[in-house]
């Protein structure tokens, strides 16, 4: 269980989180919405490791994600898929997932994920010989949703994966994040600018305004809830 | 004709060994973003290194791969506490660029005035192991020998050593990743603080090595303010511009083309025009392809 | 009192300078004229890193062009001193030109590595010219000091004054400059190219500009650093010199001009500073030749990592917390950004 507890982080003198607590079940999908600045990717960023927090507590099951590297917190189960098709453009599709299970010492559960990821994925086992920097945008974000699933997450945080990509791409994209839940155990927050489309596939879904939650529960709950439809989902 | 060979086998001989101080410094800039200016001194302390090795075991070849090692360590302690601390200390206002510049000359600085202290001001010698004197066919005499060929092989061998780890095994890949993308190395669970200090350590070892065979296949003599060594800094970071300072293929084309065209100048030209062309080809490349001839777009500038 | 009348505090500073020249001991007195000689060479670096962002490990170099122009005048058309001073900073200017096209159009390691490149081989090519009288180099002799200024007036007395005067001289002018819009343009430049760029600064212009100048000043110090020993030879513009350099600019502080002196007066200190040590370890030759170079990168190295700006930028650092930590209404600036119900202030 993810249980985040009076999260704060600033950005110099800017506060871009302000006391955000929330918890997120084992295995459910959620999606955290908002718009520009609201501090979808500093939430990400601060849980992953990248960013460091002003105070506050953020833990998955009993690891304490708030201290230690990001490569720590990969150890631990947390995968993070970074803004803008984080992929590494130099190396092929097969490199970049062999890179997200090189710190894994059982070469065949690797193979076993990487088995899995060409099967969810059939276009990056076509592709697999090519460099990244060749691929489509979707492709790119399929790519980079596998290497983060080659390290066997238990808990993936995903930030915009549908960022520049067509309709029908994001379609696909989101199906197969609600696969990766349903079938394969994984536990998913999903940062989401395009907040219906993530809203409609999430389980649970967070709304942050301005650096503080400005409404929690159920999707399909804040989906009807008139103040978040005019506010957020634009109707 | 024979003289066209010697122009060859000059420029490669000599290109071997800028290749290895051009991929020592390619390795140091890929991982930490800091051009070494100290790897020439380096270099230096590590074929004294490598002289009092051969006079207490008196065996060269096992010296070489001793100072390597040694030259590697040495590399890594460095990473590990200078320039760590100096990346977290200097990042911000206008020193910040030049910080780390700036570092690495203060420890070329250091490196010449504890090899005086030493070693002393005096010449000192380390031996070739081999024969210098070139090989005859019917009445030309080539301008390499047992020695020369031996550098070249040497360096081959390395060079491949060095594109199978990169390529094909999993310390490569993490490498690789960590030096065009060290957020995404990171996020996949690389350490990448480890996998700089490695950078380092290989450049080290490179370094090493270019100091050895830059001594035992010149005229032995080493003393601390070795222009020798100077000018193999020059001409290492020069080959590493050719091929654009981020990669290794770059930098051993890069160190083949200087290599054979200061062979031809000096040859053809004259000796004193050496040092001149190679700057006017830094130049050169610089104004007319800053990126590099195998290097990517970004980055030459600002 | 700098601020108000600058042109007042010079002179004052030079007539201090005079009254100090005729108490010293000649010993003094010529290393007095050295620290005057590093004044302007540490200014010409500053003015280049701190002010245009740009860095150059090959001001020895710059400093030898000059020199080698100086006594070639002086030798072949036994031109007159003022002359070959002049003619020093255009030479090392023409060259930072040349240098500076292409420096503006690189950053950081590149640029470092073709001053460098420059500064390891420039002596080498003076070594292989006879013009340039190879490893011994020429000879620059401007002579006795006139007769005017009396009997007792000894040769170091008058190069402490020929050295102290272009210094001053030139630090007067490089204030102006840096206060002109030139001044203001390079700042602009360091801070933020692409910035001053769309502001309408012609960034490169500005870029090759600063590295003239800089060569012109450093031609100055090269040439007058020839005259203070009678010698222009690849031996006396080595690479350390180059290090020297850099490090005199970073204890100085490469953000401003006011620490000069602090740097200057430091790189003649240290061969003293270790021939002392050297002395009290009884005279070691080791010592002697290895401790300067010992002392002058240790102390780069330890600059770098503690006070990364410089002494002087730090104590000013210190003075501005010190200010605002007395009164939080003192803080220069307040920012108070609301948005909707929120609001962000920098005031605490």
């Amino acid at each position: 269980m993810l249980k985040i507890n009076g999260l704060t982080v600033s950005h110099g003198a800017i506060r871009a989180l302000d006391n955000v607590s929330f918890s997120v079940e084992k295995g459910g999908l959620t999606a955290v919405i908002g718009s520009n600045g609201a501090g979808k990717t500093t939430l990400m960023r601060t849980l992953s490791g990248l960013k460091s927090a002003d105070s506050g507590s953020a833990t998955w099951n009993d690891h304490n994600l708030l201290h230690g590297k990001p490569e720590h917190h990969v150890r631990q189960g947390v995968s993070h898929v970074s803004e803008g098709k984080s992929v590494v453009a130099q190396l092929s599709v097969e490199e970049n997932l062999d890179l997200g299970a090189l710190w894994r010492r059982n070469p065949a559960e690797a193979k076993k994920s990487k088995a899995e990821v060409f099967e969810l994925f059939p276009r990056l086992h076509e592709r697999r010989e090519q460099q990244a920097d060749t691929l489509s945008g979707g492709e790119r974000q399929m790519l980079a949703i596998s290497r983060a699933y080659m390290a066997r997450p238990q808990l993936l945080l995903l930030d915009e994966p549908s960022l520049g990509l067509a309709p029908l791409v994001i379609e696909q994209i989101f199906q197969s994040i609600r696969h990766i839940v349903d079938s394969m155990g994984v536990t998913v927050v999903l940062v989401e600018q395009n907040a219906m489309g993530a809203l409609r596939i999430a389980d649970f879904g967070v709304v942050l305004n301005l650096g503080t939650i400005a409404a929690w529960g159920r999707a399909s709950d804040l989906i009807a809830d008139p103040a978040v439809r005019t506010a957020y989902l634009g109707f | 004709m024979s003289q066209f060979l010697d122009m060859f086998l000059i420029g490669i001989s000599a290109a071997s060994i800028y290749a290895l101080m051009a991929i020592s410094m390619v390795l140091v800039w890929r991982s930490t973003r800091v051009v070494n200016f100290a790897q020439a001194g380096m270099a230096l302390l590590s074929a004294y290194i490598g002289y009092e090795l051969v006079s207490r075991t008196g065996n060269f070849w096992i010296s070489l791969p001793l100072a390597m090692i040694l030259g590697a360590a040495f590399s890594a302690f460095i990473e590990f506490f200078l320039m760590r601390t100096l990346l977290k200390h200097s990042n911000q206002g206008p020193i910040a660029a030049i910080a780390p510049i700036i570092a690495t000359l203060g420890l070329l600085g250091v490196i010449r005035a504890v090899i005086g202290f030493i070693w002393g001001h005096g010449d000192v010698q380390l031996e070739a192991p081999l024969s210098k004197v070139g090989y005859k066919f019917g009445d030309t005499t080539l301008f390499i020998g047992p020695m020369g060929l031996f550098v070249i092989c040497f360096v081959v061998a390395l060079l491949l050593v060095v594109t199978i780890v990169f390529q094909k095994t999993n310390i490569g890949l993490a490498l690789r990743a960590s030096a065009y993308a060290p957020e995404i190395a990171q996020l996949s669970g690389i350490r990448v603080s480890g996998i700089r200090t490695l950078g380092w350590a290989i450049a080290g070892a490179a370094g090493a090595a270019a100091g050895i065979l830059q001594t035992v296949n010149g005229t032995g003599g080493l003393t601390p303010e070795s222009l020798e060594f100077s000018l193999l800094l020059v001409f290492g970071f020069i080959a590493a511009v050719i091929g654009g300072l981020e990669s290794l293929p770059g930098a051993v084309l890069g160190a083949v083309i200087l290599g054979l065209v200061l062979a031809f100048v000096q040859i053809y030209i004259s000796g004193t025009l050496v040092f001149i062309v190679a700057f006017i080809l830094l130049l050169a490349v610089l104004i007319l392809r800053p990126q590099g001839f195998l290097g990517s777009k970004a980055g030459r500038r600002a | 009192m700098l601020k108000k009348h600058p042109l007042i505090t010079f002179i004052f500073f030079g007539v201090v300078l005079y009254l100090i020249s005729n108490r010293l001991d000649e010993l003094l007195v010529y290393q007095g004229a050295t620290v005057g000689i590093f004044v302007i060479a540490i200014a010409s670096l500053i003015l280049l890193t701190g002010y245009s962002g740009q860095v150059s490990l090959g001001h020895g170099a710059l400093m030898a062009i000059g020199a080698y122009a100086a006594a070639l005048l002086r030798i072949h058309y036994n031109a007159p001193v003022w002359l070959t001073f002049v003619v020093a900073v255009l030479a090392a200017a023409v060259g930072g030109a040349l240098l500076g096209l292409a420096a503006a159009r690189l950053s950081g390691p590149y640029l470092a590595g073709t001053t460098l490149a420059l500064a390891i081989g420039l002596p080498s090519i003076a070594n292989q010219f006879s013009i340039f009288g190879g490893e011994q180099g020429l000879s620059f002799d401007i002579g006795f000091p006139p007769a005017s200024l009396g009997e007792d007036f000894t040769q170091y007395k008058w190069y402490f004054w020929i050295s102290w005067s272009a210094a001053l001289i030139a630090m007067y002018w490089l204030r102006h400059v840096l206060n002109s819009r030139y001044g203001r343009s390079w700042r602009a430049v360091r801070s933020n190219d692409v910035a001053a760029e769309l502001a309408g600064i012609h960034v490169g212009r500005n870029k090759v500009l600063a590295f003239t100048i800089s060569a012109g000043l450093a031609g100055l110090a090269g040439a007058l650093l020839g005259m203070t020993i009678s010698l222009v030879s690849p031996g006396v513009y080595p690479l350390l010199l180059s290090f020297s350099l850099a490090t005199g600019a970073v204890l100085a502080g490469v953000t401003t001009l006011g620490g000069v002196m602090i740097g200057a007066v430091i790189l003649v200190a240290i061969p003293e500073i270790a021939l002392a040590i050297a002395n009290r370890y009884g005279g070691s030759e080791t010592i002697i030749t290895n401790l300067p170079g010992l002392l002058v990168s240790g102390l780069l190295i330890l600059t770098v990592l503690l006070s990364p700006n410089g002494p002087v930028e730090q104590m000013h650092a210190r003075h501005a917390k010190r200010a605002k930590s007395g009164k939080a209404s003192h803080s220069p600036v307040e920012l108070t950004l609301r948005v909707g119900s929120k609001t962000w202030s920098t005031k605490k």
